[in-house]
């Protein structure tokens, strides 16, 4: 096996066998004395290799310990805390933020997100044409664009990439997202075998063309999106699952030279890319650290130059942390809420949600237990672009009795006992769940007299409990995908398999369809008001609790190139140590 | 042949092993595709489950994992979808093994002398003084350890850094946490071992015989003494490389330890199958070794 052609971890380099010899040439000799003591005392028996055995253990731990860490190489020019270890790092697989993340400088797409605004900037892609109905993209691509290997990166690989993810057999979680262009939910789920009834066309090595099926207000931020990226076709097929382990070439301003789990992912610049000249660090490690505790220790000990991943500081440290001049705080498109199950028949009745959302002060709430995230009453975060707001929930504990009393249960007489359901993830997470589950009960005791029991199980469980609807109440959250409100208010319809509260309305459904069809945005943002506000205000299968705010942590006299943006994605190509920072 | 039937023991051991995790695990709820955003349709998810094998009847499955596992191959990890289970163990195992012997060698290096010294000194206030630290070093948990080493010699003093692996100042932290419990038991067992052979009637024939204190103390009392510690050697060090999660994840160490609670969270089944079966070698193997060696030791101890 090629072994240093195997990104999956270092062999021992050849300097250490001499270390090795040598450890080994000593405990033959200490070997061989102590046997000839025992030679020579006939009268007493030999002495227990208790001696030996500790010198051997030692040893063998010595050669594991330089085999297993020794060999890494230089120290990386950037160490970020990026989150836990991502599940993959190939675009197809990829959804969680940190995910997102680490894929990011790997590969690249048509457009690649701005590090300050997180808008779609030209990348693969220098330019693009849209047609006056804006259902036409032509996309130039351009002519210095390479694979980190050699090879140019032409409009058949980005052909190839994005028909990849409808492909039915990849099972691709984020291929929803080509929903706009044409043809691309039929090819999605079956209904044809046909790709060249998808709108998507490479005309020359130098064009690319998407139709759509009616205009699309981020169809760029799409362009931009991880899962779309450009992927190596040839390395894919002849390595299959484990491909983006061996060394492929990358498409991004970075390549994988290692990753091992539980330590750290090593990405080296890739020399190649168009943009190396103004990709300042040359290598980069990502640490997946899982103790909030270790993380903040490394950051104070400077192993870590920047701390993206919340949930890594200690909950309890938070409030302390917030004073830090090295902690930011920015704006996100994320909201954390309570999903209704109204298939249970105590919440079938849309008053009874009513009145639950009601008696939520959200504002007291957020203050004692997130205090740097901004209050909802809202599913779709302020700082959504496109986005116009409308009424949505308010605090009226008197109202709220009122509507339970209309529903048949005055002061909560004969209403059944709920069951509140989080998870209890790794981090300050589980933490953060339970206090929001105190609270809520409280109030809801307090204000109603409903009780209610807090139950906080494995986040497998939780998750498999949400999809069946085998809960009452439950915690969620939910991050943007791209910056428009139909990544929030989508998830309702009746279709969306992450609706996930049984609700389902048909008045809805159609608000959302004639907003994806309207052409003019001020009508469509009218559209999607009043759709959030029946969301939210009327039909109630949701709390919206706060909206999130990003987070970093990382001292601006030691690192720039870290902004925040709305979706939360920081490109470790615009990072750099400062002098300063460099120790 | 004792041994030779000991290890065919082993196959039908380690079937019944594969079978009851394999059943054990499809039983608890929640799946390893179950995540915050749900598979785009129906028939995605159903390509998924496909892809994975996991549409199929849990025998039949089970009969494919074997086959597979047999012909060496353990399959995909669920949860790291670009590594395989091979890849996971061949990646943590030798930290684990690194960080277990390192914890077995301070656990034998400071236990023993400690017993030892303990025991000639019995009832002065060198006894009083090692068996309280003794007890400590059982009592006070990894957890609480680990921590309080870093907070002193990492972030205090500056000796050690205070996480990550892969130099040797950074294994030694890990390596006092892990090893400070087992040291404290190795130094009981020791003292205790020494008090009750200097008690015994072949150290007083020896006396009266004239030979030096070291001699006796040394050749004679030493060997018997410390019997009891290596028959605890052999548990000691199974747990010793089983049992550093903790320790891993306040030092993030990147072992095998947080993959065997990590997988079976995550449901990540043919990671935990993996898992299981390298525990249940590593034990079997290392009961093995420990019989051996008491045999070796103790020509009393006949293996039939």
């Amino acid at each position: 096996m090629p072994v240093p052609t195997n990104a999956l971890g270092e062999s021992p380099g050849a300097s250490l066998f001499p270390s090795v010899a040598r450890r080994g040439a000593a405990v033959g000799e200490q070997g061989r004395t102590e046997a000839g003591e025992e030679g020579t005392s006939v009268l007493f028996p030999p002495r227990p290799p208790s001696s030996l055995s500790l010198l051997l253990s030692f040893l063998v731990a010595w050669v594991l310990l330089s085999a297993t860490g020794c060999s890494r190489g230089p120290d990386a020019d950037l160490t970020v805390l990026n989150g836990p270890d991502p599940g993959s790092l190939d675009p197809l697989l990829v959804s969680g933020i940190e995910e997102l993340r680490a894929v990011l400088p790997l590969f690249e797409g048509l457009a690649r997100p701005d590090p300050v605004t997180s808008q779609a900037i030209p990348a693969l892609a220098t330019r693009w044409d849209v047609s006056a109905d804006r259902r036409r993209y032509t996309f130039h691509l351009r002519t210095n664009a390479v694979w980190s290997t050699g090879g140019p990166i032409t409009s058949v690989d980005v052909l190839y990439s994005w028909r990849r993810v409808l492909e039915p057999t990849n099972a691709c979680q984020y291929a929803t997202l080509l929903d706009p262009v044409r043809g691309a939910t039929d090819f999605l789920t079956g209904k044809t075998k046909d790709f060249a009834s998808v709108g998507i066309r490479a005309p020359d090595a130098a064009t690319f063309e998407v139709e759509l099926e009616h205009p699309c207000a981020w169809f760029l931020d799409l362009c931009a999106f991880q899962t779309l990226a450009v992927v190596p076709r040839a390395a894919i097929e002849r390595h299959g699952d484990r491909w983006v382990m061996l060394h492929p070439p990358f498409s991004g301003p970075y390549e994988l030279e290692s990753w091992r789990l539980n330590d750290r992912i090593r990405l080296r610049r890739n020399e190649r890319h168009w943009d190396a000249a103004n990709t300042p660090s040359r290598i980069v490690d990502l640490l997946a650290v899982s103790s909030p505790a270790t993380a903040l220790n490394l950051y104070l000990d400077h192993r870590i130059d920047v701390i993206l991943d919340k949930p890594l500081i200690p909950a309890e440290l938070l409030p302390e942390m917030a004073k830090r001049p090295d902690y930011h705080t920015f704006p996100m498109l994320g909201s954390y809420f309570v999903r209704l199950n109204v298939t249970r028949p105590a919440l079938a009745d849309p008053r009874v949600r009513r009145a639950l959302a009601l008696t939520v002060d959200k504002r007291r709430l957020v203050h004692r237990i997130a205090s740097a995230c901004e209050p909802a009453d809202h599913i779709v975060p302020t700082a959504t672009t496109n986005y116009l707001r409308g009424p949505g929930q308010t605090l009226d504990p008197v109202q709220a009795r009122r509507l339970m009393t209309e529903a048949g249960f005055p002061g909560g007489k004969g209403f059944p006992k709920l069951v509140y359901l989080c998870d209890s993830s790794g981090g300050g997470g589980a933490r953060l769940h339970e206090r929001v589950a105190v609270e809520l009960q409280a109030a809801w005791r307090q204000e109603l007299g409903i009780e209610v029991e807090i139950r906080q199980v494995e986040k497998q469980v939780y998750l498999r409990a949400q999809r069946t609807l085998d809960y009452d109440l439950s915690r969620s959250s939910w991050i943007g995908d791209y910056n428009d409100p139909d990544t929030f208010l989508n998830l309702f319809t009746s279709v969306n398999g992450n609706n996930r509260t049984g609700w389902k309305d048909a008045r809805y459904d159609a608000l959302l369809e004639a907003a994806s069809r309207e052409p003019d945005m001020a009508r469509r943002a009218v559209l999607l008001r009043d759709a959030e506000t029946m969301l939210v205000r009327d039909a109630v299968p949701v709390i919206p609790l706060w909206f999130e705010a990003g987070f970093t942590l990382h001292d601006p006299a030691r690192v720039e190139g870290v902004h925040g943006n709305v979706l939360d994605l920081h490109p470790f190509n615009a990072m750099r140590r400062t002098a300063a920072g460099r120790r | 042949m004792y041994f030779l039937r000991r290890i065919l023991f082993f196959v039908p051991l380690l079937l019944v092993i594969s079978m009851l995790s394999f059943g054990l695990l499809r039983l608890a709820p929640g799946g390893p595709f179950d995540r915050e955003r749900a598979p785009a349709s129906a028939e995605i998810e159903r390509q998924l489950r496909a892809r994975y094998h996991l549409d199929e009847p849990v025998p039949v499955q089970y009969v494919r994992w074997l086959g597979d596992a047999l012909r060496g191959d353990l399959g995909l990890s669920l949860k790291y979808r670009n590594h395989s289970v091979a890849d996971i163990i061949l990646q943590g195992l030798p930290v684990s093994l690194a960080l277990g012997l390192l914890g077995f060698g301070f656990a034998i290096g400071v236990g023993v002398p400690v017993g030892f010294f303990t025991a000639m000194r019995s009832g002065g206030w060198a006894d009083w003084g090692g068996s309280f630290l003794v007890l400590v070093g059982i009592c006070v948990p990894g957890f609480v350890v680990g921590p309080l080493l870093v907070m002193v010699f990492a972030l205090e003093l500056r000796w050690f850094p205070a996480a990550l692996w892969g130099s040797p100042m950074q294994a030694v932290l890990p390596m006092v946490a892990l090893g400070l419990y087992f040291a404290g038991r190795v130094a009981r067992l020791m003292r205790e071992g020494m008090a009750q052979t200097l008690r015994s009637e072949f150290i007083r024939t020896a006396r009266a015989k004239g030979l030096g204190e070291p001699a006796i103390l040394m050749r004679h009392a030493f060997r018997l003494a410390v019997m009891p510690v290596v028959s605890y050697s052999g548990p000691m060090l199974a747990d010793l490389l089983t049992g550093s999660f903790v320790v891993e994840s306040i030092f993030q160490i990147p072992g095998i330890g947080v993959f065997i609670v990590d997988s079976s969270r995550s449901r990540d089944y043919p990671l935990v199958i993996g898992l299981v079966l390298l525990y249940a070698v590593l034990l079997l193997v290392l009961n093995l070794a420990v019989d051996l060696a008491y045999g070796l030791l103790d020509p009393r101890v006949e293996h039939e």
